[in-house]
């Protein structure tokens, strides 16, 4: 999900590189004032920890293999603040020493894998930890969380690309949200192991119950409200404009400010975007979101089998 | 395993490696800007910018087999996304237009990682005055990368030489117990580093 330079337009990159600028800037005044001095070496070897977790490929059908992405792993782990600043920190290296991930596109890649990955995961692990006591709640929640931060994310980076001009949306939404429901399940599986193995070694690791670790009250609630408002900012700003008929708000905003350098954009774009229907495109976008609402209740109900099988009975009525 | 698999040619001696970080950061991000924004038709630029990248590709005494191999491992990425592309009106002219621009930023940017040593970014970043929270993240990152990856190549190790993963499924859970084990130690090595760090007056 690495965007590459040239992928985007002048608007897009400024929009999502403001968006990511903001949600780091929470993130990183968040963990300033709750992150206990002791803990800030670990956020580098947390970070250090993701790099070579994603280098480990794990075997799926044929010779073809996947990797962790770890971003919903890291918000579990480490608390949502601390894991958007882990994750920059992932991608910048990965960006100026792998040249993977362009610089012009770094603002939408942080925006999609560290800020979508660790909220929307850690938003959705802490709603359905709620669900279950134990361990149990843990796993399954923090399965779930990953399956739908990796196609929120995905969904987010398609509207990007679209948006850009790169791709057509009934192109992009398709192929991005399909091809991760089925990468956000393997996700899943890897975080439920993963988490399963560090609560085996050192279960304090890993909270069953209790509240998030990095946020405390009052600022756990202002930074949910602040994180909140900024991913629905992206999404309406890159998604909406496809999912419904509303303008597009980027594209008044920029025409008002006039940070789209026209020249640029029309030569990126080709041609003016809105004429791209091919016939058989609203269906093959509804049959995604469809097949969107359907694995989302199969994969919840697969976390919760994953979670039953991985979780000994008698260790999750001990929490 | 090698330690500087990642920017392998960042510490030799050339005219390029010798250039202040923060001037090699400055064009680098001028560059690609540059690249990005202007049209497909400014010939002129785009033969410009491939003229500058040889030629600073010459200067710096990296070996071409080398960057022309770094650049194939990346190109999929680029492609994989970019065929996409052609389904729609002008598709061609778009697929064109990405790969062309894609791969000269992708040669800046791997041009930039292999001539500037990743502590002299990190100094240019502080000066700048990136937060230091993050810039002390980066630090540790990239000193403790390779320890890591030395440890997860150890852990491999020790396990392919004990266990056969005869399916997919032990396969996977013996990766998934690397990686929590890996998590683990990481840890234990950063609670290690903070009683060094506080030893050493670190506050």
């Amino acid at each position: 999900m690495h965007i590459p330079d040239g992928f985007l337009d002048a608007k897009t990159a400024a929009a999502s590189a403001v968006l990511s600028a903001a949600g780091l800037g929470v993130a990183m005044r968040q963990a300033r004032m709750t992150l206990p001095a002791r803990r800030v070496p670990l956020m580098g070897l947390a970070a250090a920890f993701v790099f070579a977790a994603q280098m480990l490929n794990f075997p799926v059908v044929g010779g073809t293999s996947g990797h962790l992405v770890g971003a919903t792993l890291a918000a579990v782990l480490l608390g949502p603040g601390a894991s958007v600043v882990v994750l920059t920190a992932v991608l910048l290296v990965q960006c100026f020493l792998f040249a993977d991930g362009g610089v012009t596109a770094l603002g939408a890649n942080i925006f999609n894998m560290a800020i979508i990955g660790s909220l929307c995961g850690y938003a959705v692990y802490g709603g359905a930890r709620r669900l279950f006591a134990g361990l149990h709640g843990t796993v399954l929640a923090a399965a779930f969380a990953a399956w739908c931060s990796t196609v929120v994310a995905a969904v987010n980076c398609a509207g990007q690309l679209a948006l850009s001009g790169t791709l057509p949306w009934s192109v992009a939404f398709p192929a991005m949200a399909n091809v991760h429901m089925l990468i956000g399940v393997g996700e899943a599986i890897i975080t439920a192991l993963v988490i399963v193995a560090v609560a085996h070694e050192r279960p304090e690791l890993v909270e069953a119950n209790g509240a998030p670790r990095v946020a405390g009250v009052g600022e756990g609630w202002g930074g949910f409200v602040l994180y909140g408002a900024l991913i629905a900012v992206g999404l309406a700003l890159f998604v909406a404009p496809f999912a419904c008929s509303w303008p597009d708000g980027l594209d008044k905003v920029a025409e008002t400010f006039g940070f789209a350098h026209r020249a640029a954009r029309e030569s990126v774009v080709g041609a003016p975007m809105p004429e791209y229907r091919v016939p058989g495109v609203g269906s093959a976008s509804a049959a995604t979101a469809l097949a969107g609402v359907i694995g989302t209740v199969v994969v919840f109900g697969l976390a919760f089998l994953l979670a039953r099988a991985l979780v000994p009975k008698s260790s999750s009525e001990q929490d | 395993m090698r330690r500087d698999f990642l920017d392998r040619y960042s510490r030799l001696d050339s005219p390029v490696h010798r250039l202040s970080a923060a001037v090699k950061l400055l064009v680098a991000l001028s560059v690609v800007v540059a690249t990005v924004v202007i049209p497909i038709f400014g010939v002129a630029y785009f033969i410009l910018v491939v003229s500058f990248l040889a030629g600073v590709a010459a200067a710096s005494r990296i070996s071409p087999h080398f960057l022309l191999k770094r650049l194939l491992f990346l190109e999929p990425f680029v492609l994989g996304v970019a065929l996409l592309s052609l389904i729609q009106p002008s598709g061609g002219r778009v697929f064109a237009t990405i790969v062309v621009k894609s791969t000269l930023c992708l040669f800046t940017m791997v041009l930039l990682a292999n001539t500037t040593p990743f502590a002299e970014l990190l100094r240019v970043l502080q000066r700048a005055r990136v937060p230091a929270l993050l810039v002390t993240t980066l630090a540790l990152m990239y000193r403790y990368l390779f320890v890591l990856i030395d440890e997860v190549e150890r852990m491999k190790r020790a396990r392919a030489s004990r266990t056969f993963a005869r399916t997919h499924v032990h396969a996977w859970k013996t990766l998934a117990t690397v990686i929590g084990q890996l998590f683990v130690r990481a840890s234990e090595r950063a609670e290690r580093i903070y009683a060094a760090m506080c030893a050493r007056g670190w506050k």
